[in-house]
């Protein structure tokens, strides 16, 4: 069982908690100055009440078991503590090297040094969620909770009860962004967090934007982060979109990711996930518009006990669209994996090409993947497939390598390196990915741990903290 | 250099070498003839490492050493090299990468300092005049989208670079246009030496008349029929092997 027993509760307890603190402390909760906000955490909260929190009973949670989620012991902080904060002494990153507009989230909320919220020279607004709340209720009016499924999943339905700040990007038509924009996540706590992100993207027409999204934690403390992003991409916008993560051992991670193509856009998710106690990582896209292309892509390393859910919906709504799932994983030791990958092809949407791969390496015979491809579809002329494999490293290979004087454990790392360079190849930002190629590298040598950007240097030993979410 | 007694090797519980003898000193080139589904390639694959057969009975010794107690990555340090009828390819591993690993791992086993990125890519340039290979390696994923005769040749120019005592080709020349067939053999004949030796196996006579063997054994059925110079090679390409199978039975 998980670190402190005690603490957990069944969904329905947690539930019941959450409904409680919300009925309780509406009034503290941040943005509420704004009726727009107001009137969508009311909703929410109607929905939250009605939708059931996930349960292994549930199908889209069948292999990765949620309770180890709802505990009575977090904090949850409805005051910001980090506004004002030289984030540089805290933590640095050292995944990139590449000239980025850095922003960083600490414990959910948005750290700046100077201004929560920056208009660029060429109105690119970048900044704090929260702030822009209040600055900019049009655009918050009419894109905040116009993608995510509020009513329909009861995490998306929460977040938006209790959602206070996230990253906020608004990029105007016609404009490209010349620079990456990357968001750190850093979860820093001595005690058990419960944070909920929220995010939100537009990228007006014809415009260009490249978003590296990090996830990090500081501590080895327990901390649930149940993250929202809404990305939508306006008629031939292109978005480059990244989400590393490399957390400690007692975090579980669920994000869903909302993104809305209109007409002719292009998106390309990679979602790389490095480290971690239990993370999902939802792809939720709608293909509303023709021509669209999206690029999805995932890469999950995990080891020792980690626990990785992607589940990955492409919903193609229009004709003539494009949509291409890669997913690969290499699981290790007693680490469990799941894939889902949706597509379903809407009536009326013909010429629908939609592409669905997930393959595994397993090192062990007590790692395990759960893979389950699926496709739906009601047009007549299209042209999709999907497949799964599951497998080891190629023993012919593995000779070859071994023949050339190549030991059996570097011949594997060569191996298992190549595996994962076709997704990361797919990156196409130069720097990053040569620093992604490098932490693949590390973290399949072992080197790589989450004390490796840890300022903390604790000697505390990673816990088996996840455990329980494969029983 | 190379000395192998009575061995007889079985894949699946089928016997597939039934009883072979095979003596190799340095400075010798061995050819080995015989039809498919002899046991040519399994002998090739007994010597490298592989280790999906059992050897029933007999012994192989490299060097003074019982060969098979010997991991094949040891077996390559020591100097074996087994040049492969089918290439594999490596999707993802950079011939660069690839290479320049086997180099270093041979390097530090024999206590010298690994090569740089820079000086590799010297030697690399070097070994692929040596051979006459034309083919960009570099930045190319090994044997990856190689043409058959680049995969071949490929083979040829990674024994350049690791510098064999004692190399075995299997079939090297299998499907090879004449203008790779020289390649090949002249690889062959340019890392030619006296304290060096090469066991080419072949279906064919057409590869030995660029690389002249000091011997010739016909493999038939598991075991070595017959042996003989080179002009055993001559005498096979006019009889066929018909003329093995009728004599053995």
């Amino acid at each position: 069982m998980i670190a402190n027993n005690n603490s957990s509760l069944k969904p329905h307890a947690f539930k019941k908690a959450m409904i409680a603190l919300f009925e309780n402390k509406h009034d503290q909760i941040p943005g509420n100055s704004s009726d727009i906000i107001d009137k969508l955490r009311q909703i929410a909260f109607e929905h939250f009440k009605q939708l059931e929190l996930p349960s292994k009973t549930m199908e889209s949670w069948r292999f990765t078991n949620p309770e180890p989620l709802f505990r009575d012991d977090y904090i949850i902080d409805f005051e910001s503590k980090f506004q004002k904060i030289d984030v540089s002494k805290i933590f640095t990153c050292d995944v990139y090297d590449l000239d980025t507009y850095c922003v960083t989230l600490i414990n959910g909320w948005f750290a700046y040094k100077n201004s929560p919220l920056s208009c660029l020279k060429d109105g690119t607004i970048i900044g704090s969620l929260y702030k822009a709340m209040e600055i900019y209720p049009d655009i918050i009016e009419k894109y905040l909770g116009s993608v995510a499924k509020i009513s329909e999943q009861s995490l998306i339905s929460l977040n938006t009860v209790f959602m206070q700040d996230g990253l906020f990007i608004y990029v105007p038509d016609n404009v490209k962004v010349e620079k990456p924009v990357q968001v750190i996540n850093i979860v820093d706590s001595d005690k058990p967090v419960f944070l909920q992100p929220r995010n939100l993207i537009i990228a007006g027409k014809n415009s260009k934007l490249t978003l590296v999204h990090c996830d990090h934690s500081l501590t080895h403390n327990i901390s649930f982060t149940n993250t929202v992003s809404e990305v939508i991409l306006h008629k031939n916008a292109f978005i480059d979109h990244y989400k590393v993560q490399n957390k400690g051992r007692n975090s579980a991670l669920v994000t869903s990711m909302f993104f809305r193509q209109e007409q002719n856009s292009t998106l390309n998710n990679n979602v790389m996930t490095l480290n971690g106690g239990l993370t999902r990582n939802q792809v939720d896209l709608s293909i509303k518009g023709e021509n669209c292309t999206a690029e999805l892509n995932g890469l999950y390393l995990m080891d020792k006990y980690q626990h990785i859910d992607n589940s990955v919906f492409a919903d193609h709504a229009a004709p003539n669209s494009r949509s291409n799932q890669l997913y690969k994983g290499i699981l290790d030791d007693q680490a469990s994996g799941v894939f889902s990958g949706k597509v379903l092809v809407r009536r009326g949407s013909q010429n629908t090409m939609a592409f669905q791969n997930n393959k595994n390496i397993l090192l062990t015979d007590e790692a395990k993947i759960n893979t389950q491809p699926f496709l739906e579809i009601y047009a007549d002329d299209v042209k999709c497939s999907h497949g799964a494999t599951v497998g080891q490293l190629d023993p012919n290979a593995m000779f070859y390598m071994r023949s050339r004087g190549i030991c059996e454990r570097t011949a594997r790392q060569l191996l298992m390196y190549a595996f994962a360079s076709e997704v990361v190849k797919k990156i196409s930002i130069e720097p990053l990915k040569d620093n992604i190629n490098k932490l693949v590298e590390k973290r399949l040598k072992g080197e790589l741990s989450i004390c490796d950007q840890c300022i903390l240097n604790c000697s505390s030993k990673e816990p088996r903290f996840v455990q329980n979410i494969l029983d | 250099m190379l000395s192998i007694k009575n061995l007889k090797v079985s894949i699946e519980d089928k016997l597939i070498l039934k009883g072979l003898n095979l003596e190799v000193k340095e400075g010798e080139i061995h050819a080995i003839m015989g039809p498919n589904g002899t046991g040519k390639s399994t002998l090739a694959w007994v010597i490298a490492g592989r280790n999906d057969f059992t050897v029933e009975q007999g012994e192989v010794t490299y060097m003074g050493k019982n060969l098979l107690d010997i991991p094949p990555e040891a077996r390559s340090k020591e100097g074996i090299f087994l040049g492969f009828q089918y290439p594999v390819e490596i999707p993802g591993v950079s011939m660069t990468n690839f290479m320049r690993t086997a180099i270093n791992e041979k390097r530090k086993h024999l206590d010298l300092k690994p090569l740089s990125g820079a000086e590799f890519l010297k030697l690399m340039e070097e070994k692929k005049k040596l051979v006459k290979i034309q083919s960009k390696l570099t930045d190319r994923s090994v044997n990856e989208g190689f043409s058959g005769g680049e995969k071949k040749k490929n083979e040829i120019f990674q024994m350049a670079l690791l510098e064999p005592k004692l190399a075995i080709l299997d079939e090297t020349d299998s499907g090879l246009d004449i203008d790779a067939l020289k390649v090949v053999a002249n690889g062959v004949n340019m890392l030619r030496r006296k304290d060096n030796a090469t066991i080419i196996i072949t279906h064919y006579q057409r590869l030995l008349d660029y690389i002249i063997p000091d011997f010739v054994h016909v493999l038939f059925d598991g075991m070595i029929v017959k042996s003989g110079g080179k002009e055993l090679a001559f005498e096979l390409e006019e009889k066929g092997y018909e003329w093995i199978k009728n004599k053995s039975e």
